[in-house]
């Protein structure tokens, strides 16, 4: 009856929560209340002169201008496909619903390097697709991508899963009885869309719109390999590029740019929680049958739309991207003749980067995955058990340092470990830095579906094995691990293939010796070396199709709202 | 086994009480049912005794060793208390097969493998479930679920088993076998068994002793014979059995007897002892004899058939709602006589 409160239990359960509490908030919220402390202080005293300094810069004004229209327009190219496809998704009878799912997904789970790469392969006059079906645009037009229009245009794809996933399960939610409802009242087609369907999901489209918003402003692949090359700076390459340009020296002038950025997040994360709130209030219900509205005639040409609509999103740019990894040099057309292997042969085993890339990639991805498992498992299940104020302060804002732009987070690192405390010793340049901000980075991707299944555990299963003299450590081992494993499973798989194609974050905390595969990747295109850039990038999307298949195989497996893409 | 000894046990949730000033004492061997409506406090009385919720107030003690003292702030951990614990919902380990649920408690313990396969095998047997050893929870029905939580509490031999509402998830039938099942483990072992329950029949049937709690407090602990025929307030005499509770009017104590005005008509009463002050009479079914010159006139307005007979729920012409039971059917607005014979009295404050 009061097992949601417990106050029972052992002391050393306490004791370990907090032990684990103080490690977790050290490694995620530490980084950003440094950033926070820097950009109030000057030379060690408190001060706002270098904030007001660096927001009277124009390069500042111009990036912040550029972001907010990249970022605002994208999320609404992500508000029209995705909610288009959401809405057709879960209220009408269309076939083949968990392909288009499945597939409406890996737009998130490609790195957006690798989509910017992919659809400047398929436009302007080098292109190696073009040009082999003939119809190129003459040498020296421009290429079309590198401008904000196309920057738009990506962020709007690479995001649309964003409003997708959360627009459908607040549509989800709509209890089957409303629309039926209305259906007997003699509501029809559009009209129980507009008038009971769309009222009651708007919150979670208004919550969906501001994560996107969020995920759009701290975007970096995409407005780095387009917005570069046209000139045109966001927020987030404008750090980069000054911190690449002078290096350390201008520390504190981007930290104030790192925070400009995380505080337009801030407000975005905040708009999108009192919107979440607001959506738990009136729909408390959940149907145990989804919504099929008949489309009748219309069905198969709404499919074949949704279909081709995907196939030009997904399977054209990576054609571009085959295309090009496959020619012997950069704007030769592909043909039978012309056909070679060269740039995968000397990407994946000659060059010494990208081996030392994909050793470190890896090896981050893996150990992340298995530190946060450690760490999470018992930490989300004293956190349930054991509701303190400490903890659900923690609970509402561990999802800050993945919520915020990949940009402030790296330089809150950065601040943080560039000389510890109480030494000379430093971390920055050294693969810790990396493993350090991809811990505080995907503390969330990990925790939050281990909590999921925590939260569907029994309380009396714990009980039970405490009843017969199960110690703590027996308790874990014994109930806790085996029954929330697979979620546990889920969440590291999602963190390996997160971490495994991460940019932001690396872009600008690698030295040499410690680039990941993004770093690669980018550093690739950006010498010119498309065609090697290609040939890893397709590597890559492969890695990531068989990961989300191997999760999709094993889905029947987990609890309920465990993988992100199942129903 | 052992006795167990609270002594003004309290407990607070943010603020609220849910159990004050309970003390008593459960002794050894004896099957003693909580009884009370849903937030009476007596789920958590059980979980003070087990450790999964530490009093606010008082100590308690099972047998030989203290467990909590509110005092000293000490309170031993659910896994160091040797308590056997049944809960509503099973709480089996989906993961495990059955044998491995009942044998858990005894790889905690670190017995030999040939120790533990031999009260493994034991428990299984007398709760019936050694063709079902190899399956998993999963594959069972909701009673032989709940025998094997009764036999992983029994193995590890534990000083007392408390029992959360097991049988509350169980259809009717079911869960009159099931009283079967702990009524006779309980004699075999002789276990001191704290028994959690809302349903009163079931109390009835298997308990030495009831507790009936109310907001928090133990109303009155008793036989359930005592309980039903000599309630000792308002709250136990309507809670228990179908009582309906009147105002006495005027009291008149002469000779042996003690005679009462009920709702205008003389009769005698019985109380705890006949000094004894009282200002209410209980009155059940028993109590009350339907006639046709019956001097406490009343109107029928609800008729329940309740097999074999009726129950009648009566009010009288000053306003009082009466229940009785009759073997014909009556229809409902038919004028009726009742007379009252020697209805329990006690003193409400």
């Amino acid at each position: 009856m009061f097992a949601a409160q417990n106050n029972g239990g052992s002391r050393s359960e306490a004791r370990l929560l907090s032990a684990i509490l103080v490690v977790a908030i050290c490694l995620t919220l530490a980084p950003v209340l440094r950033l926070f402390v820097e950009g109030v202080t000057y030379q060690g005293n408190p001060s706002l002169s270098l904030m007001r300094e660096v927001l009277a810069q124009p390069s500042t004004l111009s990036a912040l201008k550029h972001s907010l229209v990249t970022a605002g327009f994208g999320t609404l190219v992500s508000l029209v496909l995705g909610s288009a496809f959401a809405f057709l998704v879960a209220l009408t009878d269309l076939r083949a619903k968990a392909a288009l799912v499945f597939c409406l997904m890996i737009p998130m789970m490609i790195p957006p390097q690798i989509t910017a790469l992919s659809w400047v392969q398929i436009m302007g006059p080098s292109s190696a697709l073009l040009k082999t079906l003939g119809i190129a645009p003459p040498l020296g037009a421009p290429q079309p991508l590198y401008s904000p229009e196309g920057i738009i245009f990506l962020l709007g794809i690479q995001h649309m899963s964003i409003i997708f996933l959360t627009l459908r399960a607040g549509l989800r939610s709509v209890p089957q009885d409303v629309v039926e409802a209305a259906r007997i009242s003699g509501a029809k087609g559009l009209r129980i869309w507009w008038q009971v369907v769309l009222p009651l999901t708007l919150p979670s489209l208004g919550a969906g719109t501001a994560i996107t918003f969020v995920t759009a402003l701290g975007n970096f692949g995409i407005p780095a390999m387009l917005g570069i090359p046209a000139g045109y700076a966001t927020l987030p390459t404008l750090v980069y590029q000054k911190l690449a340009g002078m290096g350390t020296t201008v520390l504190a002038e981007v930290s104030v740019l790192a925070m400009l950025i995380g505080a337009v997040a801030v407000a975005g994360i905040l708009l999108q929680r009192l919107l979440q709130t607001r959506q738990k209030l009136h729909l408390v219900a959940s149907t145990s049958r989804p919504l099929a509205l008949p489309l009748g005639k219309a069905r198969l040409t709404v499919e074949i739309l949704l279909w081709a609509l995907i196939s030009a999103i997904l399977v054209l740019p990576m054609f571009g991207l085959l295309a090009t990894s496959l020619i012997p040099a950069y704007g030769v057309p592909l043909g039978l003749d012309t056909i070679s292997l060269a740039s995968w042969q000397e990407v994946l085993f000659r060059q010494p980067a990208t081996s030392r890339a994909f050793t470190n990639s890896f090896g981050l991805a893996v150990g992340v995955s298995l530190f946060l498992l450690v760490i999470c498992l018992p930490l989300a299940w004293l956190m349930e058990r054991r509701k303190t104020r400490l903890t659900r302060l923690f609970d509402s804002l561990l999802d800050l340092p993945y919520a915020l732009p990949g940009v402030v987070l790296s330089i809150a690192m950065i601040l943080l470990l560039i000389r510890l405390p109480f030494t000379d010793a430093t971390l920055y340049g050294t693969i810790w830095i990396i493993f350090l901000a991809y811990i505080a980075r995907f503390f969330a991707v990990m925790f939050r579906p281990v909590q999921a299944s925590l939260k569907q555990f029994d309380p009396a299963m714990d009980e039970a094995a405490q009843s017969v003299g199960a110690s703590l450590y027996q308790r874990l081992r014994d109930v806790i691990f085996p029954l929330s494993a697979p979620a546990a499973a889920a969440g590291a798989i999602l963190v390996f293939l997160t971490a495994f194609n991460e940019l932001t974050v690396s872009a600008l905390l690698w030295s040499s010796g410690t680039e990941t595969l993004g770093v690669v990747i980018f550093n690739l295109d950006d010498s010119g070396e498309t065609g090697m850039a290609s040939a890893l990038a397709m590597t890559i999307v492969l890695v990531v199709i068989v990961f989300m298949a191997l999760i999709q195989l094993l889905s029947s497996r987990f609890p309920k709202g465990v993988v992100p893409w199942q129903t | 086994m052992a006795d167990i000894d609270l002594s003004c046990v309290g407990k607070t949730f943010a603020g609220t009480p849910a159990l004050q000033d309970i003390t008593t004492r459960f002794d050894d061997g004896e099957f003693v049912a909580l009884l009370g409506p849903s937030g009476c406090g007596k789920t958590t009385l059980l979980r003070i005794l087990a450790g999964f919720e530490v009093p606010s107030h008082g100590r308690l003690r099972i047998g030989t060793r203290e467990m909590a003292n509110a005092q000293t702030g000490a309170n031993l951990p659910p896994e160091a208390r040797n308590i056997g614990f049944v809960f509503q919902s099973y709480a089996l380990w989906p993961h495990m097969p059955v044998r491995r649920n009942v044998s858990y408690p005894l790889e905690i313990r670190k017995l030999s493998k040939a120790e533990i396969a031999k009260q493994t095998n034991a428990a299984l047997a007398s709760t019936g479930l050694v063709d079902y050893a190899d399956r998993m929870p999963s594959d069972l029905s909701g009673g032989q679920r709940q025998r094997v939580a009764l036999a992983r509490c029994l193995v590890s031999d534990p000083c007392a088993v408390l029992l959360d509402e097991p049988l509350a998830n169980l259809d009717v039938a079911l869960r009159a076998t099931m009283q079967g099942v702990f009524t006779d483990f309980h004699k075999r072992t002789g276990a001191t068994m704290v028994y959690v329950t809302h349903d009163q029949a079931e109390a009835m049937a298997m308990a030495d002793r009831i507790a009936v709690m109310d907001q928090g407090r133990i109303q009155q602990f008793d036989t359930p014979q005592n309980l039903y025929e000599r309630p000792k307030n308002r709250f136990v005499a309507e809670f228990v059995g179908h009582g309906a509770v009147v105002p006495v009017q005027e009291l008149k104590s002469g000779g042996n007897a003690q005679q009462a005005r009920i709702l205008g008509a003389e009769v005698t009463v019985q109380s705890a002892n006949q000094e004894a002050q009282v200002s209410h009479v209980c009155l059940r079914p028993e109590n009350l004899t339907i006639t046709e010159t019956g001097d406490l006139r009343s109107k029928v307005t609800r008729i329940t058939y309740v097999g074999g007979k009726y129950l009648l729920e009566a009010v009288t012409d000053c306003g009082a709602r009466l229940f009785a039971e009759t073997r014909a059917r009556i229809e409902v607005g038919t004028q009726l006589g009742l007379t009252i014979t020697t209805p329990w009295a006690f003193l409400e404050d």
